[in-house]
């Protein structure tokens, strides 16, 4: 067994980047983000890796589609404002099939807003953030050690679907240190990465990875292939966390952070004898749909718990079965927002 | 067994190595062990506060409303977080900087140690926050003592480990205070 380390969830994703093959990282600083740069501006030159400080956010997505556009594996990270610029690469990442994983370690808004946690981001992380009708996976930890075996994941995930994959989380999880087991790379089956340019010394035909299809029928075409790639992610891919759901007559949804919170909640709920459980997403995109709707078959009450105004709570009332009742209690993002397991505690109580 | 704990005090106590200390220190009794670090727009002379929750199962939530001990290292921090402490619980006070005689709290157990007289008897004020831990350690036996002074090797770093003597030291000056 791996050493049992100490550390923080932004170390945790530098630390599986690394561990993942991930030899090529591109950033620009900005808080609650920057021990990732940090770690991997160390790490990367030693193991005859690239790290690029970019001019900004915009340079280091596009540097990031180039790199995944050779075969390599890469990543950036930002928090909130600078996922919004790295937007536009995202949709031609999406559209030129170009996996590459995203950091987002989220801080509040709208605009600058501040840097307390927030998941206010799940709307542009999972509805698709940029231009053109396209999904990302969206994979999103709740401990430094799901931080790190998300973030391994999320590099298999990329390669596998040929996509970008984002690693949603907030300043809790990304400051919060834990134990981490740093288990070894997972041996994983990949397809080759044929598509790969290679420049022409090598002989081979010329390789385009692009997003620009003008032939009748071609981006039809596209759109539809992409589409049906979501849909073997939606079959394929859904990966939540049931906890103490099997005779709960409430269940919360929740997912990275504040699942954590509504956990201890639920314990002080399960104390005072009332039957209350959680279902957490790990997955945003592909939204866990069965397990909502295998949940609601017999439990028809739904609390769903964000730091934001109210928006994974779309994806749970088109999830849940039709006489299931869906609540939501939310805390928009800023200093002293935070709930606490007694404010849930609360909700919990007036709910069930 | 569950322990949550807060402590607060001004930015250069060691509010944050003292959290860490602790927390290691459960990682080297095979326990599970969250430390969050309050996060905000920091600076010299500001707030620091830090969470700690160790548990034998699963952690749970890293963020408390209502920790069963609080330890206030100045003033400030029993003034603006005084109520924190969960009804019955602990307050381990660094009674050399806090006065705590207007503090409308008479259900709790509160433990009144002069922090930096002892730090500073010892040789070095900015041990403070050894003596901290090793008062709360031996009030709520979260971690053995054996198990603080082992995880100074891994939290300080190694230019810092000839200081490791005199915070051993500090840290059993702080459980000693406990029982006086």
């Amino acid at each position: 067994m791996s050493q049992r380390l100490f550390v923080k969830g932004n170390e945790a994703v530098a630390m599986a980047a690394i561990e993942a093959g991930c030899r090529y990282y591109f950033g620009y600083p900005i808080t609650p983000q920057s021990d990732i740069p940090e770690y991997l501006s160390r790490e990367l030159p030693k193991l005859n890796g690239e790290f690029i400080q970019a001019e900004s956010e915009v340079g280091a997505i596009n540097m990031l589609l180039g790199a995944s556009a050779t075969g390599v594996r890469a990543m950036t990270s930002s928090s909130s404002p600078g996922i919004s610029l790295k937007q536009e690469g995202i949709s031609y990442m999406a559209g030129s099939e170009l996996p590459g994983v995203i950091v987002n370690i989220s801080r509040s808004g709208p605009g600058l807003g501040g840097i307390d946690a927030s998941q206010a981001d799940y709307w542009q992380s999972v509805k698709g953030g940029g231009h053109g009708g396209y999904h990302i996976v969206v994979l999103a930890p709740a401990s430094v050690q799901e931080m790190y075996d998300l973030t391994m994941l999320a590099f298999d995930l990329a390669d596998i679907y040929r996509t970008p994959v984002m690693v949603l989380a907030d300043s809790v999880v990304g400051q919060m240190k834990e134990a981490l087991v740093p288990n070894p790379r997972p041996v994983t089956i990949l397809p080759e990465k044929a598509w790969r340019v290679r420049g022409r010394r090598e002989g081979t035909e010329q390789m385009i990875v692009k997003s620009l299809f003008l032939g009748d029928g071609e981006l039809e075409a596209h759109n539809w292939k992409l589409h049906g790639k979501y849909d073997v992610m939606k079959e394929n891919e859904c990966r939540q966390e049931l906890f103490m759901a099997d005779d709960a007559q409430l269940v919360i949804a929740a997912f990275g952070s504040v699942a954590r919170i509504a956990k201890t909640a639920i314990l002080m709920a399960r104390d005072a004898g009332m039957k209350v459980g959680l279902l957490r997403p790990i997955t945003l995109f592909p939204f866990p749909t069965k397990a909502f709707q295998e949940v609601t078959l017999r439990c028809k009450k739904i609390l769903d718990i964000e730091l934001n105004n109210g928006q994974m709570v779309d994806d749970v009332r088109l999830s849940v079965a039709r006489d299931a009742e869906v609540y939501f209690y939310g805390r928009p993002p800023g200093a002293g927002s935070l709930p606490v397991p007694e404010e849930l505690f609360e909700q919990i109580k007036k709910h069930y | 067994m569950k322990y949550d704990l807060f402590i607060a005090g001004f930015g250069g106590q060691g509010v944050l190595l003292a959290g860490n200390l602790l927390s290691y220190a459960a990682i080297i009794e095979e326990k599970n062990v969250s430390f969050l670090p309050a996060y905000g727009v920091e600076k010299r002379g500001g707030a620091a506060m830090c969470t700690v929750v160790i548990a034998d199962g699963e952690v749970g939530s890293p963020v408390i409303g209502r920790p069963s001990t609080c330890v206030y290292l100045n003033q400030t921090s029993l003034e603006r977080y005084g109520a924190k402490v969960k009804d019955g619980g602990v307050a381990i006070i660094n009674s050399s900087l806090v006065d705590d005689s207007s503090w409308d709290r008479d259900d709790l157990e509160i433990i009144r140690i002069p922090m930096n007289r002892i730090a500073m008897e010892l040789g070095d004020p900015r041990m403070v926050n050894m003596v901290a831990a090793g008062a709360y350690a031996a009030k709520t036996g979260a971690v053995a003592l054996e198990s603080l002074e082992q995880a100074l090797k891994s939290v300080l770093p190694e230019r810092n480990h000839r200081f490791i003597p005199a915070n051993v030291q500090a840290i059993r000056a702080g459980a000693a205070a406990v029982g006086r």
